[in-house]
């Protein structure tokens, strides 16, 4: 699509035909004192030149060290293709076009990503995209509160195996909404919901609980029963699930007993997660997007753009934008949200990402990273003073035990080129010096011997001091 | 024209009452409100037992080029919701003032309705409108 500037006598004829003589006459209405003139603590403009250097200088600050830190956020190898199609000039903008319908190319992409989510989340539609995981798991339980409709307390239960940021910023997205978070606690032995601990919320109103697959430890939680004990509650579940993970584990859409011969509902009501995995880079915090996908019965409450396929009047096959009656729009501030923008770039990328690697490509890959993660945790924990957190499953990501604080550990491992992991002590004190770690196909048998044998001096190095 | 049958009540805002022998109060969307709206593709009705107040959202009808609330005309119980709206929103579109109901709702005891209007008062409001 054409960029085309506004030339000095565009504004001016504009200008004109409104009558009012200057830009800066449009903006009289703001008193003098809620102007900024300038903007305190930021510096003169940069040429490109200066700011490409500048850049240029922080980067290799950066080095490139060898990364076993997951906590959201993975290294995937990403074909080279997936970015030299997303960059291409009519993919190459973050937005899907105001006048939707004049690109059919971007609606047929959206139309094809949202095929690929809802197959992969076993759901049965996707929206467009979200800003990221956590503001998607915050949307995702504002719409719980809307689908359901027999309960009335916006009680929604989040273990503390959810995402630390993610609960935050369900709490800074939802919070002032009138919803109510509370935390559930996990068992310190396996890093897991023990669901027999649900039971004091029996005969209570509850509108939703969250569920993150696998959980912020990589542990996975039993996510059947517990889908069965909220379903049997009239709760609805929200799934915040790792799509890597989803080409290995059951998708959230098939939660819950086999049997639902009991009248219980089978599968997770919303599903929703970080998409970074497929085939964005690591980049410090983003931008990342974030997915969302429901049962039919839901997807009026669902919030961001959905795009359809129908039949034009030549009766050819088209793509729309649809079910948009309840977008801001039209709904102003009715709308189901009014943060939904989709990060239609990224979305572009992982949508090549997932047609490249097909069902079994991605399959590989999150078996492939499952078994880089468990070589992994075996060559730490052979490492004295290093043993495993919890027992049980996990996917491609496992907590450690250090005999001795995570933080100085890191920082030496750091100076080596390697980063170690996702410290645990700020969010999780309770556990003692603990390291979240993680390995995806990206690493190689020779870097994780690098790793155990750096870790092991530098908690001997640690221990002599 | 629209159709505005003189035995009903109607609201400022395109709702119209009509009493049961019972007692209780059916409410739906006008016949004019319908036409403005086109084709309804979903309702949402509200469940049994839910309490309005006075021009509270209790419904929402959605077509393909708006979604709506409905205003509960007077303060009460809803004693029932039209579950069949669920799989037939056209229902609205074709016979507004029968098929289409929204809900039935018990008025709060004292619970008067200043303001609504006699079918002259709303035909008069539409009008106006520019129908």
């Amino acid at each position: 699509m054409a960029f085309i500037p506004h030339t000095r006598e565009d504004v001016e004829s504009m200008l004109a035909a409104i009558g009012v003589s200057s830009i800066e006459q449009l903006f009289d209405e703001i008193p003098a004192n809620l102007r900024l003139a300038a903007l305190a603590g930021v510096p003169e403009a940069l040429t490109e030149m200066e700011v490409g250097r500048l850049m240029t200088e922080r980067a290799r600050l950066d080095g490139r060290p060898l990364c076993f830190i997951g906590a959201g956020a993975y290294e995937h190898h990403i074909p080279a293709a997936v970015w030299a199609i997303a960059t291409r000039g009519e993919f190459y903008s973050a937005y899907t076009p105001y006048q939707a319908e004049a690109s059919q190319g971007t609606l047929q992409l959206l139309y094809e990503y949202q095929t690929m989510m809802a197959s992969l989340t076993g759901m049965q539609a996707s929206n467009a995209s979200l800003y990221d995981g956590a503001s998607a798991m915050g949307e995702a339980c504002l719409m719980a509160v809307r689908a359901n409709r027999k309960s009335h307390s916006n009680r929604i239960l989040v273990p503390t195996t959810v995402h630390p940021h993610y609960r935050r910023t369900a709490k800074a997205v939802a919070g002032n909404q009138g919803l109510i978070f509370e935390e559930l606690p996990y068992c310190t032995e396996e890093g897991c919901i023990p669901v027999g601990s649900l039971a004091r919320y029996d005969g209570q109103d509850i509108t939703a609980l969250v569920i993150q697959q696998p959980n912020f430890f990589g542990r996975l939680e039993d996510v059947d029963a517990l889908c069965d004990w909220a379903h049997a509650r009239d709760i609805l579940v929200v799934a915040v699930v790792n799509p890597t993970s989803l080409a290995l584990l059951k998708p959230p859409g098939e939660w819950g007993a086999q049997s639902a011969n009991q009248g219980v509902n089978q599968g997770a009501d919303i599903a929703v997660g970080e998409g970074q995995p497929l085939g964005v880079p690591l980049s410090s915090g983003g931008p990342y997007f974030g997915f969302m996908a429901t049962r039919l019965e839901h997807i009026r409450q669902m919030p961001g753009r959905i795009v359809g396929r129908t039949l034009d009047a030549a009766g050819r096959s088209g793509f729309t934008l649809t079910l948009q009656a309840r977008e801001q729009h039209i709904r102003r501030a009715k709308a189901t949200s009014n943060i939904c923008t989709n990060q239609g770039l990224l979305v572009t990328a992982a949508t090549v990402y997932l047609s490249l690697m097909g069902p079994v490509g991605l399959e590989r890959v999150a078996a492939a990273s499952h078994a880089r993660a468990r070589e992994l945790v075996d060559a730490l924990t052979r490492v004295p003073g290093v043993r495993r957190l919890f027992r049980g499953p996990v996917f491609h990501e496992e907590a450690i035990a250090l005999d001795r604080p995570a933080a100085p550990v890191l920082e030496k491992l750091a100076a080596r080129g390697i980063v170690g992991g996702f410290d645990l002590a700020e969010h999780y004190p309770e556990l003692g010096p603990a390291l979240l770690v993680c390995a995806t196909e990206t690493k190689t048998s020779a870097d994780i011997d690098r790793y155990a044998s750096a870790l092991a001096e530098c908690l001997r190095e640690a221990r002599a001091a | 024209m629209s159709n505005v049958p003189s035995d009903l009540k109607y609201t400022k805002t395109h709702e119209w009452l009509r009493t049961l022998p019972d007692g209780t109060l059916e409410v739906g969307i006008t016949d004019h409100a319908q036409h403005a709206l086109g084709d309804l593709v979903f309702v949402e009705v509200p469940e049994v037992g839910r309490k309005l107040s006075v021009g509270e959202p209790f419904a929402v009808v959605e077509s393909v080029k708006a979604a709506s609330d409905v205003y509960s005309p007077v303060a009460g119980e809803v004693t029932a919701g039209n579950a069949a709206l669920g799989s037939e929103p056209e229902a609205i579109n074709s016979d507004a003032y029968g098929k289409g109901w929204l809900m039935r709702l018990r008025p709060s005891a004292g619970g008067a309705a200043p303001s609504l209007l006699s079918a002259a008062e709303y035909e008069k409001l539409i009008a106006e409108e520019g129908d």
